[in-house]
């Protein structure tokens, strides 16, 4: 099989995105030192690529949409930075096959 | 949601939760039992060889009805280095036939089947509803309250909300797991027609192969990954321990990428459609990490107790047998009229007893012993196969001699004393 992209795995996930994000970056100042000291682990580890660092000024953006819900990242984080709630109701992600 | 009291309330409708949920349901309590995803199953992810003893004991004869996928009559293991293979399995067909002793399955279709048996034998089914927290009285943990503020209550709560288990968080069971405490896998489903997967796997309609790949399939990272036969598809997932995976930097996709392209792997999938990426976490932590499992008013079963097994791939088993032992317990804690931690204790007795927490207990070096030989998964695979390919390869040097410089191949990178002090804390760890 030809190699696939990231966006090509994402695309055959069901999604139905909340309106406001379960994700939260607690202290944004963590994630900048989190650069030097520990290599933004979040930004290679996410299974969905949801972490994304904009720099110091924007921060690190959460695309919360494609977030498959594993959790990773509330534990992963060095800094317990991420606030991680389940999305409201049936909304979030969907397998159809699992 | 009204005030009405329920004899119990499950939260999770994995295999734990449906399990305890069925087991209380047929002994006549009144039951619901509350899921978050638009249905059982919608954000559960397994390989998944599903083992037919526990089920069995909740549903005879399953197989004639749940939506399974392939009977397993044969298990391969391999060792990959970057392009090469050794591989062993063991294969007899007649685990093909009654009474089976594993099948493959899908989750989304199978924990919707599970949990529908719950409801037939009288549990009620709430799905799309996360629950927030416990409710507690005195002390005591009297129900449960839902995303939206509203509460439900019951004279016991079993917790089967799985490894993220915020619920076992939030009462204070336990702290964060440890990035080394936990897996994370990902998974993707390819299909292929039917005819096709028996043809490479050499298998019969009604048979399955399951195959674990180590060494160069995780790139040499503490995990595992696996390949699948389903009816008309395959799946192919790979877990590593999280703490790997921050310490690399390596992505998740690009190792199952990379996993799709070798050489052993390639041509078993080749011209398969992808089907569904998925990604969930495994608690790998063993015995050690086991939280209290029970207290006033509550009890703790399957992923969200801990209970997997990481050396035998097992943990739907366990999280059924779990929550068959929690339903029973609160059965007899009803007959006796008493829901708090002194009755309740009996569920840890039970598994105390059975294999559940005896098979962890006896494991419980593995998890520990694995996260700090990672030679098991780098340097062990990779020699084996230049050691394989040496001797395999007829080119007029006396196999004396081959064997020689085989060893002396080895013992270059890793002493004697060492290799000695590697399996004696294997042998340790699994005693
Ligand atoms: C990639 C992978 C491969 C695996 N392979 C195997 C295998 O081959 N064989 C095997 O036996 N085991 C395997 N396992 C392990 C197995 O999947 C788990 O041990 C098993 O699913 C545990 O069952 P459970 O019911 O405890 O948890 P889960 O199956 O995770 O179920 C928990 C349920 O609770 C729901 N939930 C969570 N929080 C809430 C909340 N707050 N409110 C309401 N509902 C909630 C979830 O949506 C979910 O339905 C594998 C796991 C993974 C990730
Ligand atoms: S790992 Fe944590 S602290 Fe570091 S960038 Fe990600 S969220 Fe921020
Ligand atoms: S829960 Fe998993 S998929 Fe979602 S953002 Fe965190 S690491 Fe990524």
């Amino acid at each position: 099989m030809k190699r696939e992209t990231l966006e090509e795995k994402l695309y055959t996930v069901k999604f139905k995105a909340d309106t406001e994000s379960h994700l939260v970056v607690k202290e944004a100042k963590n994630c900048v030192e989190c650069g030097n000291a520990h290599g933004r682990p979040c930004l290679t580890f996410c299974p969905a690529n949801v972490y994304e660092w904009e720099g110091v000024e924007e921060g690190l953006a959460v695309r919360y949409e494609g977030c498959l819900e594993c959790g990773a990242c509330r534990i992963g984080c060095p800094y317990d930075n991420i606030e991680w709630r389940y999305p409201k109701g049936a909304l979030g992600l969907t397998y159809r096959i699992g | 949601m009204d005030e009405e009291k329920f004899d119990a309330i499950v939260v999770g409708a994995g295999p734990a939760g449906s399990a305890a949920a069925l087991t209380m349901a047929r002994k006549g309590l009144s039951v619901v039992l509350i899921e978050r995803g638009e249905y059982p199953g919608a954000k559960n992810v397994m390989g998944g060889v599903l083992y037919r003893k526990m089920l069995e004991t909740l549903v005879p004869n399953f197989w004639e009805e749940a939506p399974l996928e392939r009977p397993v009559v044969e298990q391969r293991m391999a060792l990959l280095s970057e392009r090469s293979a050794v591989t062993a399995g063991f294969k007899d067909p007649a685990l093909g036939e009654p009474p089976y002793n594993a099948f493959t399955v899908l989750r989304a279709n199978f924990d919707r089947w599970f949990a529908g048996k719950a409801e037939e034998a009288g549990a009620f089914l709430l799905p799309g509803m996360p629950i927030e927290d416990v409710v507690r009285k005195d002390g005591k943990v009297v129900g449960v309250q839902a995303f939206d503020g509203s509460e439900l209550y019951a004279d016991v709560v079993v917790v089967a909300d799985g490894v993220n288990s915020l619920l076992a968080k939030k009462m204070g069971l336990r702290g964060e797991l440890r990035p080394s405490e936990v897996a994370l896998a990902v998974k993707q489903v390819i299909s292929l027609p039917k005819e096709t997967v028996e043809q490479r796997f050499n298998i019969q309609d009604g048979q399955g192969v399951v195959m674990e790949l180590m060494g160069a399939a995780t790139g040499g990272m503490v995990g595992q990954a696996f390949l699948y036969t389903n009816r008309e598809s395959l799946s192919i997932g790979v877990g590593c321990l999280l703490s790997e995976f921050v310490k690399t930097k390596k992505t998740p996709y690009d190792l199952l990428e990379d996993l799709k392209q070798h050489p052993f792997v390639a041509p078993l999938i080749e011209g398969g459609v992808a089907e569904e990426y998925t990604a969930h976490l495994i608690p790998e932590g063993g015995y050690d990490t086991v939280p209290q499992v029970y207290g006033d008013g509550f009890l703790l079963a399957g992923d969200a107790a801990k209970f997997v097994n990481v050396l035998h791939r097992e943990g739907s088993n366990l999280a059924m047998e779990s929550g068959r032992l929690a339903g029973e317990t609160v059965a007899f804690a009803k007959e006796r009229g008493d829901f708090s931690a002194a009755t309740l204790r009996r569920y840890r007795e039970h598994l105390d007893a059975g294999f559940v927490l005896r098979d962890l207990h006896q494991y419980r070096g593995v998890p520990g012993f694995m996260e700090h030989n990672p030679q098991f998964f780098n340097f062990y695979p990779q020699i084996l196969n230049e050691v394989a390919r040496d001797m395999l390869t007829v080119d007029g040097v006396p196999k004396r001699e081959k064997e020689r410089s085989a060893l002396r191949r080895v013992l270059r990178q890793r002493p004697a004393l060492r290799i000695a002090r590697d399996l004696y804390g294997f042998w340790r760890a699994v005693r």
